[in-house]
């Protein structure tokens, strides 16, 4: 029973790591811009796709593809951070909300009229391949260098977030743009990196998930609705909160997935109506 | 005047709001009337017209047929476009008319929404007069559509669907289910691979009807060949990541899981198997696998599972000539839901063909008496339910290494005769007690 | 949220009804609803009647939504919650239970109503994203239920519901009869929307809307205000779902879904929120986008997102908004 158990547990972490790295790139747009990102999703399936398209069309490997495919999308976002969101500013935080849905609509369907919607298979990687029994359970390299990396990305971001300077301006560009631009800082252009960095998170787990999933138009849309519960709950402001909600809810979900399997879809949800009635503002969330 | 001919040669009243019978009625009436106005004439003669050659009458002057289809959705790549490519060769194959009367084929996208699916057909019914409408894959759009068609006097000739109470209790005397059903699939299987010493069973579900029928069913027949079932999962529908359901399956220690899944599901599943090193041990057996997902998995990732089909593209000369042929206009090869849409629709012409007329009720009767021959299936026959019961074939996924050219995909391994692949009418479809 | 100025005096216009027609002449928009109502009666003659139902319950729903958006400043993106519930019991209620069509519709638009009083007064406690994650939340749970529970019929939905017959004498089950009955139902759903905005209850969710803290300051209970009108939003989409299923004959899992409570935020947004009419324009260009490009497969996709995207960069004030804003400018 023990063993069964924590087989399900790992799992539950590892699935909960996923979440953490592709809720935090939702979690710094909104807690930077007070944008929320509904193209997230889509972002993410960008970023899949172009790590198979760098395979398919140009040879290009995994390890590349890390790095490229989030370079590639963020930069996407930036430009649609320019052209299109900047013009919402200082608006109804919800406008914002209705565009990228907007942009998930037309990006989903672009792709599924280029692709079909069965997808295509993208290898693991040669070095990740194979895996070790752990005695309860087989844990594959690659689902371990999944926890990892995610770990690492999340808490180098919440550091540059929350510890250095540059984090400073971009959480001071959040209360009062003005007053830092007079300091000299280019906020508008601060703003733009941001969105762009976001984005290139959500291409990033993208990549990541590619090996695992099938890489699908609509990975995205399959995604995006636990995703907006994990920042939900941890509070719309906070990196630390998201990477907390995004482990614990892959844990519970997990749980669930053993003990009542139909529920495991809809108990995020109940979570987030049990912590919204319970606590206003989220987990860590702070009263804007 | 099309309106006119219709009325007169169906035997059954229409339901539609039209003007004109009550003037053939009156017509037919005055004719024992000594005077006749020049109006009452010119509509007796046209009464006399229309009832002379009740031979070759074809409603509205053409054939129709609409494919009802997913062209954009999880089906779109087993039936979708391609099914719309079969119904084409086969309008052409056929030489483009019956009974002197071209044949139109068109086409829509049901999205797999049931809701859509039945407006569509309504609308094709109602307004473009669609005589039959094919495939519908998924049931719960044919499940939608057919009691429509039901009360419309239209027939419907589904391939993509398989659930078993289309010609069970959902049955109507309209309908035609050609392809294959959840209990052809897991009787196939589930008996072939106990057989081949498969005995102990997991099932991962996808929680929906549609898979609980299809675990249902192979459980039925796995523990009637003397296998043993140690448990199951229900996965929520529909599922990417499986590694908690694969776990549970691996601690049951059964020889074989069983995928009660289809689409997206049963490729992410077998992915993920591999993933987890479940296939060095047990075996995977999906309950429903069509050509374009062992395609989209590649065969590295798939070999060595077993599955059942309707169809096989290199099965024999016949089927490959006319799978090339399909090849050359659709660039993959077909699923046994597209030769299926090619072969039903190639069946309807001939029954509007034999029975002279595009009349409903004597077509069905017409293909419910013709027997299927052709390279789709030999012997087939269509019961009194409306399902089309035919040869099905067990197939086991080749490896890399077997596999020689192209889409060389399948080896079959063994043919199931129509009797043991299909079970009897069920007395729970109006029309079996009849 | 807050929609323009524009929107703002038009709908003080209709309101009062004072525009600038001389004294003993009806005002303007009393012409046009009499216009609207001629074509809403001629409409099964000029067009597919199933589709011109269709553009009738996804009008309510529409309307109902923007009562909430539009004037009580309320996002929620769960309403599909309240259409599909209600059509699955009046279908239960219809097929199963074999009770008359007006007794399903109340018990569906009951039901609606019920779930929008229980949503509701959990909900209201917050407000802009959260309030709307929280009604997310809660249609996702809906939509839970009713694929597990079997009397839905799951993924297949629930088919065949009969349409009866109205006070056991008009049959309906002609397309024409029951376009009138449809269209009868929308103009008195059309009706309570109609009077909850222009009536002193009305004057007090748009103060509300505009500046929540002053209401409060003037004494208003907001919070029982922003109730009454979820639980007569929520009501009014029960009551568009009922008719939806006796319309098609069946309620299917997409009533219930997430995409659902999308669409009608798109509608309600591109026709204009916050003025009467159009949630109605929005709702017939929705179905004529998806019934014209249904060819087109995933364009649909592509050209909805397109025009979402459109709309809220430059025409937020909706099809109807710019109309009346290009008419207040040009007399």
């Amino acid at each position: 029973m023990i063993q069964v158990l924590s087989g399900q547990l790992l799992i539950g972490l590892i699935n909960g790591s996923f979440y953490a790295l592709l809720s935090l790139g939702l979690a710094i747009i909104f807690g930077l811009l007070n944008v929320v990102n509904f193209a997230h999703g889509a972002q993410y399936m960008l970023g899949a796709f172009a790590a198979w398209m760098a395979l398919h069309y140009w040879g290009v490997g995994y390890w590349w593809a890390l790095v490229l495919a989030p370079l590639a999308v963020g930069l996407f976002g930036l430009v649609f951070e320019r052209l299109c969101l900047r013009r919402l500013h200082g608006l109804d935080p919800l406008y914002g909300l209705l565009l990228t849905f907007g942009l998930a609509l037309v990006l989903e369907g672009l792709f599924q009229n280029a692709y079909g919607i069965s997808g295509n298979s993208y290898p693991v990687p040669a070095a990740l391949e194979g895996g070790t029994n752990l005695g309860f359970m087989y844990l594959p390299r690659y689902r371990a260098w999944v926890v990892l990396v995610s770990m690492a990305v999340c808490f180098a971001s919440w550091f540059v977030v929350e510890k250095t300077r540059l984090g400073a301006y971009l959480r001071a560009g959040t209360e009062n743009p003005a007053l830092l631009q007079a300091f000299g800082v280019n906020v508008p252009l601060m703003f733009s990196l941001t969105y762009g960095y976001g984005v290139a998170l959500a291409a990033f787990a993208g990549v990541m998930a590619a090996p695992i999933y099938q890489v699908t138009p609509l990975m995205g849309s399959g995604v995006i609705m636990v995703v907006f519960a994990v920042v939900v709950i941890g509070g719309m402001g906070s990196i630390l909160g998201s990477i907390v909600t995004g482990l614990g809810l892959g844990l519970v979900e997990g749980l669930t997935k053993y003990l009542y399997p139909p529920a495991s879809d809809v108990v995020v949800f109940v979570v987030m109506a049990l912590v919204l009635l319970l606590r206003p503002a989220g987990l860590f969330g702070r009263q804007r | 005047m099309a309106r006119t001919n219709r009325h007169l040669a169906s035997t059954a009243a229409a339901t539609a709001t039209s003007t004109a019978a009550p003037i053939v009625q009156s017509a037919a009436a005055t004719s024992a009337a000594a005077t006749l106005t020049p109006t009452l004439a010119l509509l007796l003669a046209l009464a006399a017209f229309a009832a002379a050659p009740a031979a070759a009458q074809v409603s509205d002057g053409v054939v129709k047929v609409g494919v009802l289809t997913d062209m954009t959705g999880a089906y779109s790549d087993l039936a979708g476009p391609g099914s719309l490519v079969a119904a084409q060769m086969a309008a052409e194959d056929f030489g483009g008319k019956v009974l002197g009367k071209p044949i139109v084929i068109i086409s829509a996208d049901h999205q797999n929404k049931a809701d859509v699916a039945s407006s569509i057909a309504r609308k094709w019914f109602d307004e473009q007069q669609v005589d039959a409408i094919a495939d519908l894959v998924s049931s719960s759009t044919a499940l939608a559509v057919m009691p429509v068609a039901a009360e419309k006097k239209r027939i419907t000739l589904l391939s993509g669907p398989g659930s078993t109470p289309i010609a069970g209790d959902k049955c109507t005397p309209y309908n035609v289910h050609y392809t294959y059903n959840t209990y052809a699939m897991a009787a196939g299987t589930g008996r072939a691979v106990v057989n081949q010493g498969g005995k102990t069973w997991f099932f991962i579900t996808a929680d929906y009807v549609f898979g609980k029928s299809l675990e249902a069913d192979t459980s039925k027949v796995v523990l009637a060949a003397g296998g043993k079932v140690l448990g199951d999962v229900k996965a929520p529908f529909p599922t990417t990541d499986f590694s908690s359901y694969l776990l549970q399956a691996q601690g049951s220690g059964a020889q074989i899981i069983g995928l009660a899944n289809a689409g997206a599901d049963t490729i992410n599943s077998i992915k993920q198997a591999n993933e987890f090193g479940l296939t060095k041990k047990q075996n995977l057996a999906g309950l429903l696998v069509f050509l374009s997902d062992v395609h989209s998995l590649g065969l590295a990732t798939a070999k060595g599972m077993y599955l059942t089909t309707a169809f096989y593209w290199d099965r024999d000369d016949a089927s490959r000539k006319w799978s090339k042929r399909f090849f050359e206009r659709h660039h993959k090869m077909p699923t046994m839901v597209q030769a299926g849409v090619y072969s039903e629709l190639t069946h309807y012409f001939a029954a509007i063909k034999a029975a002279g007329t595009d009349n409903p009720d004597k077509v069905m009767a017409k293909m419910r008496e013709m027997p299927v021959n052709d390279f789709f299936a030999k012997n087939g026959r269509i019961g009194v339910d409306g399902l089309h019961r035919h040869d099905m074939y067990l197939a086991q996924v080749k490896s890399p290494e077997e596999s020689k050219y192209p889409w060389d995909y399948y080896k079959i391994i063994r043919t199931i005769p129509a009797a043991e692949a299909f079970e009897a009418p069920d007395p729970a479809c109006p029309q079996v007690k009849k | 949220m807050k929609p323009t100025s524009a929107t703002t005096a038009a709908s003080a216009a209709s309101a009062t009804g004072a525009t600038s027609a001389p004294r003993g002449r009806p005002p303007a928009s009393a012409w046009a609803y009499a216009l609207l109502v001629a074509l809403g009666l001629a409409a099964p003659f000029l067009t597919y009647p199933v589709f011109a139902m269709n553009v009738l319950c996804l009008a309510l729903f529409a309307s109902a939504f923007n009562l909430l958006l539009g004037y009580a400043g309320l996002l929620s993106f769960g309403h599909a919650a309240f259409l599909g519930a209600a059509a699955y019991l009046t279908g239960l209620a219809v097929k199963v239970w074999g009770l008359p069509i007006e007794l399903g519709i109340l018990a569906g638009t009951a039901l609606a109503a019920l779930l929008g009083l229980v949503f509701g007064a959990l909900a209201i406690r917050r407000s802009g994203i959260y309030f709307a994650m929280i009604t997310l939340g809660f249609a996702q749970m809906i939509y839970f239920l009713v694929l597990q529970a079997n009397w839905t019929g799951g993924e297949d939905g629930m088919q065949g519901i009969p349409r009866g017959k109205l006070l056991g004498v008009f049959a309906l089950s002609g397309n024409l009869p029951m376009y009138y009955f449809v269209f009868g139902l929308f103009l008195l759903g059309f009706w309570v929307i109609h009077r909850t905005i222009h009536s002193p209850f009305g004057q007090v969710l748009r103060a509300i809307r505009e500046n929540e803290p002053r209401a409060v300051s003037l004494g208003y209970d907001v919070d029982r205000y922003k109730l009454l009108a979820f639980v007569i939003s929520a009501g009014l989409s029960g009551l568009a779902g009922s008719m939806k299923a006796l319309v098609f004959q069946s309620a299917t899992l997409s009533d219930v879904h997430w995409h659902r409570s999308g669409e009608v935020v798109l509608m309600t947004l591109l026709g204009g929120m916050g003025t009467p009419l159009g949630p109605f324009v929005g709702a017939l260009l929705a179905v004529a986008l998806e019934n014209y490009l249904a060819s087109y497969g995933s364009w649909v996709t592509v050209i909805t997102g397109g025009v979402f995207m459109a709309c809220v960069l430059s025409f937020r004030r909706g099809i109807v908004g710019e109309v009346l804003a290009l008419v207040k400018r040009s007399f």
